[in-house]
């Protein structure tokens, strides 16, 4: 048992899926020596070689080309996007031939490569260094999108998505990175890495929320004093697991979704989707979503004014259950 | 030459230790120099520049200047008035030399560090701290200034610069013999963004059109913690032969010979000889930016060593051994350099803050009405906790 933070928890899943598996490989951008820019890699370099942990040039397309070659001889590349507004050089080798490797080898060519990418805003920085670009992912069939909110799940979907045969693209909170702490248990048995958690029982509105807005969700359901929210973490965007969230609809029959990304055509416009197809005679109002209105992301001086926080889901609740 | 399959790989390609190594530590033979670290003034058969003291003057106020305005940056980072600052110290011949080489009708697109080219195109140094500080993401016209907005995403800025050439000469404003008309592109990127794509994309375009275009490369030696034996494997110089126009290794840290050399290449660019990459050999100083920390990747040794070079030190070494400067000159510049500061930290500070709600106007040309209902939404939102006094909505 041991007390980590998110960071901690990726940097020891990280150094046990090296440790499990000698075909597996970090790639990256200042991975090696600097330990990279949010440390994640810290001390891998040091441990498992330069062979391993491979500090490469400063070309995100290059990158993940030559993770494909890689991963075609049995290779597991684990790469690190240095921030999120950086992977769209790598977007084509991503969407046109990571993700479509397997399907048109017809298996023969698997693509068990994870693309973790710090994502999302709240740490004042410039731009380019704050954005949500995982419905661009979840969108392409072929990849499957995951994202942490919190240590432990860090140190055991990291592992797990190593352990995927298919492309994983990661979503690392970034703002949560040396935020806070939990308790890891390396001797427990982790859910498996494709289902999404009920994280707070609650009776009249369900509040669903990954990455960074799980931690949001939790505090607008503790800050609620008349309402009682249940909050789920949807852990995987692609493919989605909804049943509890479908569950939790049933008996509450409102339902938020809240998310950084922007609003129009964002993970939550998918969800609302199968919620109303699924769960239509039980909702007693719309499917409501937070998120980032269309424009892109602003300075950083007033990036918490565009970033869902507490009061933006609470008024989205009120909302709900007036409706 | 041929290659067995047992042959070591060191004789493949050209060996890291000829490339990198000691007879290389100073930028190689192929160098351009017309200032030594010592502060003596050397000739370039290739390079020359006449300089009078008064425009040597001018090059070394800038750099004094632009070196004051990076320490009141990195300051006021630290005092938490900037959310980051990129670094220019040790840069700043190479920025300044290139930039007073520009004619008013040259265009620039920098990287994230060019502080030094802004200072000399007339940009407010303030609009660069805004920048930095997160109350907007670039207060100057670009069109007004003829220097682009600061590009974060490394390399991207090479290609807008071929494609800025490319339409200048379709404008015609390119081998005319006019001075006043003839224009060329200065185009930033560091040695790190030698790797992209795009970059090496601007190089293909730029020499297939024959661009006025020239490739200003500051190798300042590090890309935050990779060093440039990761980016290449050739003096970045040469690279530019393979892509079909010249390239020259300057010493960045040498103010007239960078002076001299960006001066000739946006002349050779200005008159329809097409592209040049220039090398700008030089060192970053200090860290990659306000959040970096150099001592986990590098040796203080080597920092040392390149403090030696220092790109004003040799200037007031000059100076001073040639009598073009007293005592009160440099005292007056100091005291200008103190009122720059002092303009720095009161303007930064009293910055307004943006309002988000302004930036669903800067969104598209012609606005939609899809947004203008986001814009009313989030005005009605906002507007319900001026009414609650309580400051929540609830
Ligand atoms: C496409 C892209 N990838 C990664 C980054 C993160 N990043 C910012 S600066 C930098 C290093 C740049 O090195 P170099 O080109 O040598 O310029 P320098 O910072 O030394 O001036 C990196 C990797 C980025 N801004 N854009
Ligand atoms: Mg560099």
């Amino acid at each position: 048992m041991s007390r980590i933070t998110l960071a901690k928890g990726l940097n020891a899943g990280l150094r046990k899926a090296m440790e499990d598996d000698p075909k597996v490989l970090l790639m990256g951008e200042d991975v090696g020596k600097l330990g990279g820019v949010f440390r994640i890699t810290d001390g891998l370099q040091k441990d498992f070689g330069e062979d391993r942990v491979i500090d490469s040039p400063l070309a995100e397309s290059g990158i993940v080309g030559t993770a494909v070659g890689m991963a075609l001889r049995g290779y597991r590349p684990v790469i690190e996007i240095q921030f999120d507004g950086f992977v769209y050089p790598a977007y084509d080798q991503i969407v046109c031939q990571v993700a479509k490797m397997h399907y048109r080898s017809r298996g023969r060519s698997p693509m068990p490569m994870v693309i973790r990418i710090p994502f999302g805003g709240g740490i004042g920085a410039v731009e380019h260094h704050s954005e949500s670009p995982e419905a661009q992912f979840a969108h392409t069939p072929g990849l499957k999108v995951v994202s942490c909110s919190n240590p432990v799940d860090g140190y055991w979907m990291i592992q797990q998505a190593i352990a995927c045969d298919d492309p994983v693209i990661f979503l690392e909170p970034k703002r949560q990175y040396h935020a806070d702490k939990a308790d890891l248990d390396e001797t427990a048995t982790p859910a498996p890495l494709f289902t999404s958690r009920t994280v707070r029982a609650g009776t009249d509105a369900t509040l669903v929320g990954y990455g960074p807005t799980v931690k949001t969700c939790l505090r607008a359901a503790e800050a609620a004093e008349d309402s009682s929210l249940e909050v789920i973490d949807l852990r995987t965007l692609s493919p989605l697991d909804l049943g509890p969230v479908y569950d939790s609809v049933r008996r509450t029959g409102r339902l938020v979704v809240v998310h950084e990304a922007h609003v129009n055509l964002g993970m939550g416009a998918e969800v609302a989707a199968r919620v109303t197809e699924e769960c239509f005679y039980s909702l007693e109002a719309p499917v409501l979503r937070v998120g980032a209105p269309d424009t892109p992301y602003p300075p950083s001086r007033v990036e918490e004014e565009y970033l869902p926080d507490l009061d933006r889901v609470l008024d989205a609740v009120d909302r709900a259950l007036e409706y | 030459m041929t290659h067995s399959a047992g042959d070591s790989p060191r004789e493949f390609g050209p060996d890291l230790a000829e490339v990198f190594g000691p007879s290389q530590r100073d930028g190689g033979p192929d160098l351009v120099q017309l200032l030594t670290p010592e502060g003596e003034r050397v000739h370039h058969p290739e390079f020359e520049v006449d300089l009078s003291a008064e425009e040597l003057l001018g090059l070394y106020r800038d750099m004094v200047l632009v070196r004051r305005l990076d320490t009141e940056a990195t300051a006021l980072q630290r005092h938490g008035e900037l959310g980051i600052w990129a670094q220019l110290l040790g840069q700043e011949a190479a920025q300044i030399g290139a930039g007073r080489a520009l004619r008013r009708q040259d265009h620039v697109f920098p990287t994230y560090r060019e502080h030094g080219v802004a200072w000399c195109k007339g940009i407010d140094p303030l609009d660069l701290l805004g920048l930095f500080r997160g109350v907007d993401q670039g207060a100057w016209d670009p069109a007004e200034f003829g220097f682009g907005l600061y590009t974060i995403v490394i390399g991207a800025q090479t290609l807008h610069a071929t494609g800025y050439a490319m339409a200048m000469q379709r404008d015609g404003v390119v081998g005319t013999g006019e001075p006043d008309r003839d224009a060329a592109v200065l185009a930033h990127f560091g040695d790190g963004a030698s790797s992209q794509g795009d970059v090496n994309e601007a190089f293909i375009f730029a020499a297939s059109y024959n661009a006025p275009v020239v490739f200003f490369c500051q190798n300042n030696q590090w890309a935050i913690s990779e060093p440039i034996e990761r980016q290449t494997r050739i003096p970045l110089y040469q690279r530019a032969l393979g892509f079909g126009f010249p390239g020259v290794r300057v010493d960045g840290n040498d103010v007239i010979a960078t002076y001299a050399v960006t001066k000739a290449a946006l002349q050779r660019a200005r008159d329809g000889q097409g592209p040049t990459l220039v090398e700008a050999y030089t060192y970053r100083m200090g860290a990659h930016t306000t959040t970096d920390d150099p001592t986990r990747y590098r040796l203080s040794e080597d920092v040392e060593n390149w403090k030696l070079k220092d790109p004003i030190a040799r200037v007031t070494a000059y100076l001073r051994r040639m009598g073009l400067a007293d005592e009160q000159y440099f005292t007056d510049l100091a005291a200008e350099a103190d009122d720059l500061g002092a303009r720095l930290r009161e303007g930064c500070k009293a910055l307004p803050d943006p309002r988000y709600i302004e930036g669903f106007d800067h969104v598209y040309a012609e606005q939609t009405d899809e947004l203008v209902a986001q814009k009313a939404a989030y005005q009605a939102y906002t507007d319900s906790f001026e009414n609650d006094q309580t400051g929540a909505a609830r």
